[in-house]
């Protein structure tokens, strides 16, 4: 009607004309072989093949969903499980919901990955420690672990810790009595060991408080002693608080926060004590004795990365051994194991996966269970990989973190 | 004798004595080690010793040779599994007569290791006479290939071409046809033991390979959603166990497939292996991708070859050259984590064990012999190949790059 | 770029071979390995995206259409636990539930070999239905509410069962009382695990369980001592028992927790294929009432009794053609496997395969039993 916006429209065409892709304005490459054109193409091409394929996926699912009586939502998560677990970290009863059972589950995860990494990274510490002697038998030995060890396939080290080793251990009535008393047998590991009673929560604060204040102490002082050349006695000190406080908080808090319990042979087991069942033990020893030889591995190349002359130059500033070691030596290796020894330790969690296969009820043995018995396969699925992936995730977060750290002391 | 007649030579060799001297007693505690090592292996070797030839029976071993090799495959059809061993063993001494060096150790080794199985001193009843000569016919085999690979005019690069046509002749020949009199189907429910352990391996590395490498391209690449792509699926491949991965081939996915798409149970678990392997090989392929140097690339371009022809004349040929040590390592962990196949219930080796362990109510608690057979197994398997490798590796230079 | 692509593409169908290869009998695995293939690298995408264009989904086949055509009726079975199904010394499977997988095969194909055995787990039961991986599931399974509604259909209970618990014999137990605070193996993903569960609870005792996914896991553990007693099906717990290195020291407790109905069940939606396998079912036991078995059925032809020479397929008919089968398809399942009482005596009569087992509740109703089938007219 107006002729005004046609006219002012007109001169913006013409610079979008210009500033439009270049293979639209430019003569003599074709179009098939304009990089600019494939790229392009390339990227649209993948991304609608991504909405097809997750389009295809999701229609399948919907289709068989309806066609198969499969369950996709969560609700069920609330109803009662209605079947036993075998261990558990927190109070379980079968009338318990589905969703506090693979709580239960990844608990059970939890603990053996822990207590795995801890005990890996000290036996793999003084595997390689051993490798790395000087002494040509321990070196060799050392050596032929890790050959082994890393040689064979963890689910038969697992096979030959649960159905050959444990499980034929003697039944309880003959069960093979340590000091302590410790007792071993085919129910697994009973140990006289503490409990907590009421007043341990009062008293596990004093703990905390202890570390805490130990931590910023230590800290302080040396700071200070850094600052100023005065001798504070950091580590002294931080000790001094870090055993001084619980030991007034035990008085504090009136009766004992702990008591010695003793296992007792009963009608069909032991009672009281700490208890380890053989599926925890068998998988947290196969976890533990498998991993720690690729930590060996780790930290004697860590070490030997070290070169020889920091160690000299040292020695030559006139540092002791144990401050070589620990101000020179350990630092700079540590640049070179922690990534490696990040990925053994998410492999020790994954691989705490295989318990599915010597009924300790981790998070995939749970969820499998859960799957049976609610019939629900693919929610519950979906989770166990979904707390897989976060916990791998977390673990290479949380040490990546501490890596970058490393990493910037030393450049 | 004067000082300028002094003729410095390399160091003397150490005597005995200084050697233990050296390595064994160089201080207090060095000795004390020494002596708790002695006494550790003196101690370990009786009792193993004694375990081994006196307390242990080897009897569910011993009778179940056949179930631990090749599973419950048909005994008729046997001969085809037969077959694809003469196949390797001709193969192997062809490929050492033509390269020589460890390859040719290589296949002397595995020449005499089937020569010793013939002759293993076990009852004709486990082992009987006619499988001794068909394993000895293994060394004839080998030393026929010898021969062609010496003689014969073979460029080097057929022999891969040759082994990977072997390996596909080896599944067909495993699965047969349906409707084919010589070669009648075998399902695959029916494969077992080793010899389903190392298809499954097989399987797994070659077809991750490709896979792997488009993977690592693709991650390596400027266009963001291919990239995003590749690292997401990377990233949650290896974010989750390897058993989460088989668990979802072989259950979750057929709830999912149209009805007329069946998926038989073995190739589930070939394709949730390739996925795993896929997602490790493009890490290793990555590695190896990121060693290549800039100027290689301004190299080639210069030269004016395109982006595409960069990548696959100059760099992907330096990248793999380079990652072969990372790929064998990683065929070697795949292979060791067939056993997970147990937990979708197919029989490779270890679910042969147990099931020979439930087979007879007398062997209940032979777990010990079973398993520590299975491993040594393993063993001889794993530490073989990944001695190869670090052998081939230092001769041709690599890793050292 | 575009010889790039050619190389991606020539990459994919290698990997796409090398998986069809590996099955050379699977119907059609590339449209599966496809779409996977273009997940991971989405420029293989010319390949990957024409197959499931190629390949519609059509309609459900008939099972039994799909059944003739493959040959082999496929059944998901038990392959560890003697009596029902397990593997014999040549690797043969064999035992009452396959013996009815075998029976079916006779049925459809007049040979009772035109049967493919596909071990699956207690936890691969639904899911194998659900996606119709096998054609039946004569695995030792219970027939629930819950799972006739989420998994397929149930044909006709083919044994009456009740869950037991075993204990070794010098332990002097006799009720579930005196089990309280005991280990208890059980296997998981059972209706057992939870009826165990429920048993302890209503009686305020208390129990300790171990599970294990593998059923042979868990009667390892029991015989060697990891727990107090195991819980099963009765029939399951004398089976494993007859297996032990010493069965008389163990004893099956005289107390019964549940009742479980052991039912062959067939993917759901398929009516022909449902009947076909309740009627083979019926055929059994109608069978043994008859009077009919694998040795004398030439000479019942000629039977003056009109039922028997209905079921035969001398005369009339009691619906053969609608099931799709030929009309004497009786007597080659007869000839196959014998009636429902020889295939009980085959493998848990006198002198049975595996063990002895008293009939009771699964003797013919004619006998003061529950089994009992509808006529054949």
């Amino acid at each position: 009607m107006e002729p005004a916006p046609a006219r002012s429209s007109f001169p913006p065409m013409a610079n979008t004309a210009s500033s439009l892709p270049r293979f639209l304005t430019r003569k003599g490459v074709p179009l098939w072989r304009d990089v600019e054109v494939l790229k392009w193409t390339a990227q649209i091409v993948s991304a609608a093949l991504v909405i097809w394929f997750v389009y295809f996926f999701i229609s399948n699912v919907i289709r068989a969903a309806n066609a198969r009586n499969l369950g996709l939502g969560y609700g069920f998560l609330d109803n009662a499980a209605g079947f036993p677990i075998a261990e558990s970290v927190v109070p379980y009863d079968p009338s318990r919901s589905f969703g506090y059972a693979l709580w239960v589950g990844f608990l059970n995860t939890v603990k053996v990955s822990l207590v795995g990494i801890v005990l890996a990274t000290v036996l793999g510490l003084f595997i390689a420690l051993a490798r790395l002697s000087t002494n040509w038998l321990v070196s060799n030995l050392a050596g032929i672990y890790i050959n082994i060890i890393r040689n064979v396939p963890l689910l038969v080290q697992l096979f030959i810790w649960y159905f050959a080793v444990f499980q034929k251990l003697p039944p309880v009535r003959n069960a093979i009595a340590l000091p302590g008393p410790v007792y071993l047998s085919q129910r697994g590991l009973y140990m006289t060991g503490p409990a907590p009673t009421e007043t341990f929560r009062a008293w596990l604060v004093f703990v905390v408080a202890a570390v805490v204040l130990a931590g910023v102490l230590h800290r302080l002082l040396l700071r200070y002693q850094v600052q100023t050349g005065r001798t504070t006695y950091p580590l002294l000190s931080a000790t001094a608080v870090l055993l001084g406080l619980p030991l007034i908080g035990w008085l504090a808090v009136g009766s004992p926060p702990l008591t010695i319990t003793r296992p007792v042979l009963e009608r069909f087991n032991f009672v009281g004590g700490l208890r380890l069942t053989p599926e925890f033990v068998a998988l947290l020893v196969g976890l533990v004795i498998y991993t720690s030889a690729f930590i060996a591995e780790v930290m004697r190349g860590g070490i030997l990365a070290v070169h020889k002359g920091q160690v000299e130059a040292a020695k030559a500033l006139g540092f002791s051994t144990p401050q070589t070691l620990r101000l020179i030596v350990l630092p700079l290796a540590l640049r070179v194991i922690i990534p490696p020894l990040i990925s053994q330790y998410l492999n020790l969690t994954k691989n705490s996966s295989l318990a599915v296969i010597i009924g300790y009820p981790d998070l995939f043995f749970v969820g499998r269970t859960i799957i049976n018995q609610a019939g629900q396969a693919v929610p519950v699925f979906l989770l166990i990989m979904a707390v897989y992936l976060s916990l791998s995730l977390f673990t290479s977060a949380v040490l990546n973190v501490y890596n970058r750290k490393v990493q910037l002391v030393e450049r | 004798m004067s000082v300028g007649e002094t003729v410095i030579g390399p160091p003397a060799r150490p005597t005995p004595a200084q050697w233990v001297r050296k390595n064994l007693f160089s201080s207090p505690f060095n000795s004390a080690l020494t002596v708790i090592s002695v006494l550790v292996i003196v101690l370990a070797a009786r009792g193993i010793g004694r375990w081994v030839f006196v307390t242990a029976d080897w009897s569910p071993v011993v009778q179940s040779l056949r179930l631990f090799a090749v599973g419950p495959y048909p005994a008729e059809q046997l001969w085809r599994i037969w077959f694809i061993v003469y196949m390797v063993s001709f193969l192997m001494g062809v490929s050492g007569g033509r390269f020589g060096g460890t390859v040719r150790t290589f296949a002397v080794a595995l020449a005499v290791a089937f020569g010793v199985l013939a002759v293993l001193p076990i009852s004709p009843d486990y082992l009987p006479l006619d499988t001794r000569l068909r394993l000895l016919l293994n060394p004839v085999m080998a030393v026929a290939g010898y021969v062609v690979g010496r003689r014969a005019p073979i460029q080097a690069r057929w022999l891969p071409l040759a082994w990977l046509s072997s390996f596909a002749l080896t599944i067909v020949m495993l699965g047969g046809f349906r409707n084919v009199a010589l070669l009648p189907y075998v399902e695959s429910g029916k494969w077992g033991g080793l010899t389903l352990t190392f298809l499954l391996a097989l399987v797994g590395i070659v077809a991750s390979f490709p896979i792997g490498v488009l993977l690592a391209l693709g991650r390596q690449s400027n266009l963001p959603v291919v990239k995003a792509l590749c690292i997401v699926f990377i990233e949650v491949v290896r974010g989750v166990p390897l058993v989460t991965i088989l668990f979802m081939v072989s259950i979750i996915l057929p709830l999912f497939l149209p009805d007329n798409i069946r998926i038989d149970r073995v190739l589930r678990a070939m394709l949730g292996m390739t996925l795993f392997a896929a997602a490790y090989m493009a890490e290793n392929v990555r590695g190896g991708l990121q060693s290549i140097p800039r100027g290689q690339y301004e190299a080639a371009k210069a030269l004016g070859l395109t982006g595409f022809q960069t990548t696959l004349l100059i760099v992907l040929p330096q990248a793999l050259r380079v990652v072969i040590p990372a790929i064998v390592g990683q065929f070697i962990a795949l292979f060791m984590d067939t056993t997970l196949a147990i937990i979708v219930g197919l029989l490779e080796l270890l679910a042969v064990g147990r099931a020979v362990l439930n087979s007879n109510p007398a062997w209940l608690f032979r777990d010990m012999e079973v398993y520590l057979f299975i491993a040594l197994i393993f063993w001889i398997f794993t530490f073989s190949m990944s001695f190869a490798s670090r052998r081939v590796e230092a001769a041709v230079g690599l890793g050292k790059r | 770029m575009k010889a790039k692509l050619s190389f991606l593409v020539s990459t994919v169908v290698v990997v796409a071979l090398l998986a069809a290869a590996c099955a050379p009998a699977t119907p059609a695995p590339a449209p599966q390995e496809q779409p996977t293939a273009a997940q991971e690298q989405p420029a293989a995408a010319p390949a990957a995206q024409e197959q499931p264009t190629a390949a519609p989904a059509p309609a459900a086949q008939k099972i039994l259409d799909a059944v003739k055509a493959r040959g082999k009726v496929v059944c998901g079975v038990h392959t560890s636990l003697p009596g029902f199904g397990y593997l014999d010394a040549n690797g043969k499977n064999m035992g009452f539930d396959i013996d009815l997988c075998r029976a079916v095969a006779a049925a459809v194909f007049g040979s009772p070999d035109a049967a493919e055995f596909v071990p699956i787990s207690a936890a691969e039961r639904g899911p194998a239905l659900q996606t119709r991986e096998v054609d039946m599931v004569p695995r030792n399974m219970t027939w629930t509410s819950t799972r006739d509604a989420q998994w397929g259909n149930f044909t006709h209970v083919m044994f009456y069962d009740g869950q037991g618990m075993m204990v070794r014999a010098d332990s002097g137990f006799k009720t579930l009382e005196d089990l309280n605070g005991a280990t208890i193996c059980v296997t998981t993903g059972t209706t057992t695990e939870q009826n165990l569960a429920d048993a302890f609870r209503e009686r305020g005792l208390t129990f300790t369980a171990v599970t294990f996914e593998d059923t042979s896991a868990v009667y390892s553990a029991y015989e060697g001592g990891r727990c107090d007693a195991a819980t099963s099906d009765k029939s399951q717990l004398a089976a494993v028992r007859s297996g032990f290195a010493n069965p008389n020291d163990h004893v099956i407790l005289e107390i019964t927790m549940s009742k479980e109905p052991l039912a062959p069940a067939v993917p759901a939606g398929d009516d022909q294929w449902f009947d076909l396998v309740k009627t083979v079912l019926w055929v059994l036991i109608n069978a043994e009432e008859m009077g009919v078995t694998s040795q004398n059925v030439e000479e019942m032809k000629n039977s003056p009794s009109l039922p028997v020479r209905r079921m035969l397929g001398v005369e009339g008919s009691f619906g053969q053609e609608d099931l799709g089968l030929s009309k004497d398809f009786a007597v080659n399942v007869i000839k196959a496997v014998g009636n429902y009482g020889e295939i009980y005596d085959r493998y848990m009569g006198p002198n049975g395969l595996s063990f002895t087992l008293d009939r009771g509740l699964n003797n013919l109703w004619t006998n003061g039993g529950l089994i009992y089938a509808p006529p054949l007219r």
